[in-house]
């Protein structure tokens, strides 16, 4: 493995700027790496070789004339397939988008690409980001690093992979019930889902559009706020992103925790939580509590309602956007279809998978008439009943630590067969959507096993200073998460 | 509501709505997951919820419109240029009429 791909983006950043390596030098390390190590991983989908090059080569320019160099010109990222990126295909994983070259660019992809970043490819994750484990893309599965037995976690198991690989500096996921939180902790970096409308939602292809946030992945807390830097901020072309000033997330990096108080939710430490990782998670706030931090017991008693509200909201908005799938529009048709409705069902039938349709059924039969206000309606209630839980929890303290997940990664097709064991495997992330308040998982150690923990850090809305402020914290006390042995 | 079976017939009935086809396998497989999934998710039952008005979105923005400008929309050849089928700036379809 060459040293650069070793090298954090904080790290990378540096050597750039000084010009003691080259962009161009950077992004043929990680090509190499790529090229050695994800046939065994299966962390990318499409890797944009002559695009990376190209980027690396206009950053090299940008880097010798001093002009316009920000901490992210010529370092290397990995995006998730679910965001459009302009002439590379974006499939989210799924037959129905196998062709399918977006004409425009999402505008996170706008803003890294105005920071000089250089774009390595595009990454594997669960159907329309449906899943929880990177088994349901329609072209392969994702092995986790650190056990290629297991799964990396989902949806953005691709980029949580690649990052955890050292096959990309840093990438950006879609989190819509803990699909970056969950994934970064089976792998071992770090994954922060801000606040609903930090970040904006034009061009990520749509699941649940009342859920759904854009979030980077990466090898250590700094770098996630330098890409939050980048992502961050008002976008015209997306009415649900907030028009609030975006403060530099480095200067929240600081050390000590005086003052601040740390809420561990009763409910969240129960039956079902692995002992290793109950463990690992009490060790890493106690370690905030050493920095100075005052723990405090809290209560989110409707937590245990999250899973079974978000599995009525979410199929429902999904099963309202995915009716643009039709075999007219995009990429796939069935062949032969006689007439218009047939040709509809068939090309939906053969180009969704299994996952997708189960969704998509779930969202019709609550949205059918007569079934409205027992499902969507009392679902949506219950998210109320939610987002009232976390103010109350944050009137006692500034932040709340719990785990990111029941159980370490567990092996692929254990829970293949059995959707609804698959679906409890969010029940500590899914609450923070319903929510809409910022989350972020952090390396908090390894089980016995060897397979990474994540502690989870939730904050009120637009409080990602706070949580990077914790996050800080625990990393100085527990390190980074590490390279697995590949 | 939920507490209730969905039966085979309801399943095919909302798996026309979605214009999805199932094989009589298939059917099977989603009946009986979808019976599980829902008696799961009828847990939300048990809270009275009778004065909890819902929400819908996490972020209450009001009149949140763009600016009232003409900007250059997606181009004709772009738009089709994904479709499976297109002729003279439309997409194909089957005959319907």
């Amino acid at each position: 493995m060459s040293e650069l791909t070793e090298l954090t983006i904080g790290q990378l950043h540096r050597r750039l700027r000084a010009r003691e390596v080259s962009a161009v030098e950077v992004a043929r390390a990680y090509l190499d790496r790529i090229s050695a190590v994800d046939p065994k991983v299966g962390a990318y989908l499409t890797v944009t070789e002559e695009l990376a090059l190209a980027q690396a080569e206009a950053a090299d320019r940008r880097l010798a004339e001093g002009r316009d160099v920000t901490p992210l010109t010529g370092v290397p990222l990995g995006i998730k397939d679910v965001l459009c990126t302009r002439g590379v295909r974006t499939t989210c994983a799924s037959r129905m988008l196998e062709r399918f070259v977006p004409p425009f660019n999402a505008t996170v992809m706008d803003r890294l690409e105005a920071a000089g970043a250089v774009m390595l490819g595009k990454l594997n994750m669960d159907e329309f980001a449906m899943g929880s484990s990177t088994e349901n893309s329609a072209f392969h599965v994702t092995r986790n690093p650190w056990d290629l037995e297991r799964i990396p976690g989902g949806s953005s198991g691709g980029s949580a992979a690649a990052v955890a690989a050292r096959t990309c500096a840093g990438s950006l996921g879609s989190d819509t019930g803990g699909s970056i939180r969950q994934p970064a902790a089976h792998c071992g970096v770090v994954g922060l889902k801000p606040t609903y409308g930090r970040v904006s939602r034009f061009g990520l292809v749509a699941f649940a559009s009342s859920l759904d946030q854009v979030g980077p992945i990466t090898r250590d807390v700094t770098d996630a706020a330098l890409l939050l830097n980048a992502i961050a901020g008002h976008d015209p072309a997306d009415s649900t992103s907030v028009p609030r000033e975006v403060p530099d997330y480095t200067r929240a990096l600081v050390e000590g925790m005086d003052g601040v108080r740390v809420g561990l939710p009763r409910q969240f430490f129960v039956a079902g939580l692995d002992p290793e990782l109950e463990a690992a998670v009490r060790a890493g706030v106690r370690a905030l509590e050493e920095r100075g931090a005052q723990v405090v017991e809290v209560d989110l008693p409707h937590n245990e309602y999250a899973v079974a509200a978000y599995y009525l909201v979410a199929p429902a908005e999904a099963c309202s956007n995915l009716s643009r799938y039709d075999g007219v529009r995009y990429t796939y048709r069935a062949a032969e279809a006689g007439n218009l409705i047939e040709m509809y069902k068939r090309s939906r039938s053969e180009a969704f998978g299994p996952e997708v349709k189960r969704r998509i059924m779930i969202g019709t039969y609550a949205l059918s008439a007569g079934y409205y206000d027992a499902f969507y309606k009392k679902a949506s209630q219950v998210r109320t009943l939610i987002v009232e839980d976390f103010a109350r929890a944050f009137e006692a303290c500034d932040v709340i630590a719990a785990p990111v997940t029941p159980t370490p990664a567990f092996r692929i097709g254990e829970r293949v067969g059995d959707p609804l064991q698959m679906y409890l495997s969010d029940i500590f992330t899914i609450s923070v959507n319903l929510a809409g308040i910022p989350g972020m998982s952090v390396p908090c150690g390894r089980t016995g096993a060897g397979l990474p923990v994540g502690l989870q850090l939730m904050a009120p809305y637009f409080g990602e200073d706070r949580l990077f402020r914790a996050a800080y914290n625990l990393e100085r006390a527990l390190g980074p998460g590490g390279a697995p042995p590949l | 509501m939920a507490a209730e079976k969905i039966t085979r017939a309801e399943v095919e009935h909302v798996a026309h709505l979605a214009r999805l086809h199932f094989s009589p396998e298939e059917l099977d497989g989603f009946t009986r997951q979808l019976n599980e999934i829902l008696a799961y998710v009828a847990k939300i039952e048990e809270l009275d919820t009778e004065c909890v008005e819902p929400t819908t979105h996490a972020i209450a923005l009001t009149n949140a419109f763009r600016e009232d400008e003409v900007r250059p929309g997606l181009d004709v050849a772009d738009a089709l240029a994904n479709a499976p089928e297109g002729e003279d700036g439309q997409f194909v379809v089957p005959r319907v009429i």
